[in-house]
């Protein structure tokens, strides 16, 4: 590849490339050939690399005005908001940064599914986009803890409460959990911590995230094999540059509407009241963006197993290279897979919606539907289409769109395309 | 990418849509003509103003408003009260301060840098004044209620007699508007209760309105700017996505792929 020959012009970027080869991994990121094709649903891995910085900056500054404490944290977020020079912005945006982000990162998932971009080769790039999403639903709960409202509170009791299924220990691990017999300050400085850590712990996977990415490179909406560099593909910059930030600039129009006009619309009221222990709210619901699992949870009677399948909800994505048996990517040549995946948009979506409802009557009846079929589209279909389906044929590269291409375009990569690498 | 825009504020406002059904709304609520909706909603000065009033006169007797400070009385944003006016204000209330070299606590009259005047020593005095119910902090109340402005104002406007058959006990009133219909505090309006300075009519609605104002002021003291930034943010954003738009077209015509 061509950063191996990369040799910086002047002799001080020479000597300290020798040293430190910063400067071919610049040439290498601004060379890095991409397909061509991409459309704009792959811009998204640049649009979630700004969510992660912003949350990250705007975090920095509140957590100099934030203070972790059970009898503080509800009027250390409103002197943010009322004294703090732009403290209502700075918070707003990290607010509906965090739904912006988790919107940005479904998006990401689902055209992942789509387009089999989970498959042979990039089966470790699909896996650490599973842990980075894992620990952004940690980080995201954790953060909505801090402000200590009402929501905070009971939401943070509801959620580690869940740790209490565990047979035999689940009792002691909850009470360690919180740091005491409920959820009190003792929890509030450790989820304050916690919440602190782990973008951080994002930001390293997401380096290799990225670093995986780059060794098959990007996947494709045709997703065939395609030869790199070629002429299917462009370089990195100023092409995939300059169309992210394209793309990114509609997405902060969106961002900046909710944080400017509607800041508190995807948030639930019942936080601007502090905590109070003696209060049950009347619907305790957790944000948006894991209300499909809630749906997941709730709908299983038993606690334990209600557990079980929410985590293995998942869990089950980091085992989907291995489940989906087609060896084609792209769902644009797999007819049947198509209309199974838009099955499976709209079975989260109803899943996200009975999340918010009341688990009784029609509701729960309907979450158990969309649960068994949620896991049945992993494990029965999938499976099952591989073997089955029949594909289109698919063309020779992205140029040239002539049929007949299969071979050429088995995804699977052979030794030497290694050693080429 | 227009396709993409089709199917991106698809996903966008079937999410959104999940959200704001999953809102429920027994009664419909009431409104009137607030002026701080929309992208370039600002507050009525003269209404936050009486609205100082109304919260003073009628609800400042129980509720707090334990974020406020005096001093925001007189900044930009809200009713605007001039310095010598706010300070004047503050001065009618007395503020425990202390302790004095002496070691004593002592009452002084409130300044501007002070936090608004509790109507109560603590919680457990409120409640026992209150028949057993905390008036909750006003500061974000009308954040802290589903339906926001909208709610607080029926609220206020929604006690009625109770529906045939309903019993009360003693010291709860029906409210048309109120989670469960049943609200402690008596009906806080009526007809003339205030004498606004300015000659307006205090009717039960103009009080409504001109109180639900001033403490959407102080749930969100920084609306105003929050809107006029919000305004230049997005222009500025619109504008910025056109050039690059343009930029990306002429760097991608190098390429015969369409963007």
């Amino acid at each position: 590849m061509s950063e191996h020959n990369y040799q910086p012009k002047s002799k001080f970027g020479k000597w300290f490339n020798d040293r430190l080869p910063l400067l071919t991994l610049a040439n290498h990121l601004t060379d890095y050939p991409t397909p061509k094709n991409l459309n704009y649903w792959w811009t998204f891995g640049g649009i979630l690399t700004f969510c992660l910085i912003t949350q990250i900056i705007t975090g920095l500054v509140l957590a100099m005005h934030y203070i972790a404490h059970a009898d503080l944290a509800f009027s250390s977020v409103e002197h943010i908001m009322r004294d703090v020079n732009y403290g209502w912005l700075i918070r707003y945006i990290h607010a509906n940064g965090a739904s912006m982000f988790f919107l940005a990162v479904y998006i990401h998932i689902f055209r992942s599914l789509f387009y089999g971009s989970y498959k042979a080769p990039r089966e470790i790039i699909w896996i650490l986009g599973i842990m980075i999403y894992l620990l952004m639903m940690a980080a995201a709960f954790m953060g909505y803890v801090l402000p200590w409202g009402q929501m905070s509170f009971w939401g943070a009791t509801v959620i580690t409460n869940l740790f209490s299924a565990i047979p035999l220990v689940g009792e002691s691990i909850t009470t360690w959990l919180w740091g005491g017999y409920s959820v009190d300050n003792p929890t509030l400085t450790r989820f304050f911590t916690l919440h602190y850590l782990i973008p951080f712990l994002i930001l390293g996977l997401v380096v290799l995230h990225i670093w995986a990415l780059h060794v098959p490179g990007n996947n494709n909406p045709i997703g065939i094999d395609i030869k790199k560099p070629s002429k299917d593909t462009v370089s990195f910059h100023p092409y995939i540059v300059v169309k992210d930030l394209f793309a990114l600039l509609l997405f902060l129009i969106l961002f900046a509407f909710f944080v400017f006009y509607s800041p508190n619309v995807l948030g639930h009221a019942d936080n601007y009241i502090e905590a109070n222990p003696l209060v049950t709210p009347a619907h305790i619901v957790p944000e948006w963006y894991l209300l499909p699992f809630y749906a997941i949870l709730r709908s299983i009677p038993d606690k334990l197993m209600g557990v079980i399948a929410m985590l293995s909800a998942i869990l089950i994505l980091a085992a989907l290279p291995w489940l989906d048996t087609s060896k084609i990517r792209s769902a644009v040549f797999r007819p049947l897979y198509k209309q199974f995946y838009w099955i499976l948009v709209l079975d989260v979506l109803i899943l996200g919606y009975v999340g918010a409802m009341p688990a009784e009557g029609l509701y729960l009846l309907i979450a158990r539907i969309g649960t068994a079929y949620y896991f049945a589209h992993f494990l029965i279909i999938l499976p099952i289409l591989g073997k089955v389906e029949k594909t289109l044929p698919l063309p020779m590269s992205i140029s040239e769109p002539i049929l007949g291409g299969s071979l050429n375009a088995e995804p699977a990569r052979s030794k030497e395309d290694f050693q080429k690498l | 990418m227009f396709k993409f825009v089709k199917y991106f504020s698809l996903i966008f406002f079937l999410i959104s849509g999940n959200i704001v059904s999953s809102a429920e709304n027994a009664e419909k609520l009431l409104t009137t003509d607030w002026t701080f909706k929309g992208p370039f909603g600002k507050f009525d000065r003269a209404s936050l103003q009486r609205g100082y009033q109304v919260y003073q006169e009628v609800c400042a007797s129980c509720h707090s408003l334990k974020y406020m400070s005096y001093r925001n009385l007189s900044e930009e944003g809200g009713p605007e009260f001039s310095v010598q006016e706010a300070k004047a204000i503050a001065a009618n209330f007395e503020i425990l301060d202390g302790p004095n070299p002496e070691g004593e606590m002592f009452t002084r009259p409130a300044r501007l840098s002070d936090k608004f005047a509790m109507p109560y020593a603590n919680e457990e005095e409120a409640k026992s004044a209150n028949g057993g119910a905390y008036p909750p902090d006003m500061s974000v109340l009308v954040k802290a209620r589903k339906g926001g402005a909208d709610y607080v104002y029926s609220v206020l406007l929604g006690y009625e007699d109770p529906p045939v058959g309903m019993k009360l006990d003693d010291g709860v009133h029906y409210n048309k508007y109120m989670y469960g219909n049943k609200i402690k505090m008596p009906a806080p309006l009526s007809e003339g209760l205030v004498e606004y300075a300015d000659g307006t009519t205090a009717t039960e609605q103009q009080m409504a309105k001109d109180v639900v104002s001033f403490l959407m002021w102080t749930a969100e003291p920084h609306l105003e700017q929050r809107h006029k930034i919000g305004f230049r943010a997005i222009v500025y954003l619109i504008i910025l996505s056109i050039l690059v738009y343009f930029s990306m077209k002429k760097i991608w015509s190098r390429i015969e792929t369409e963007v």
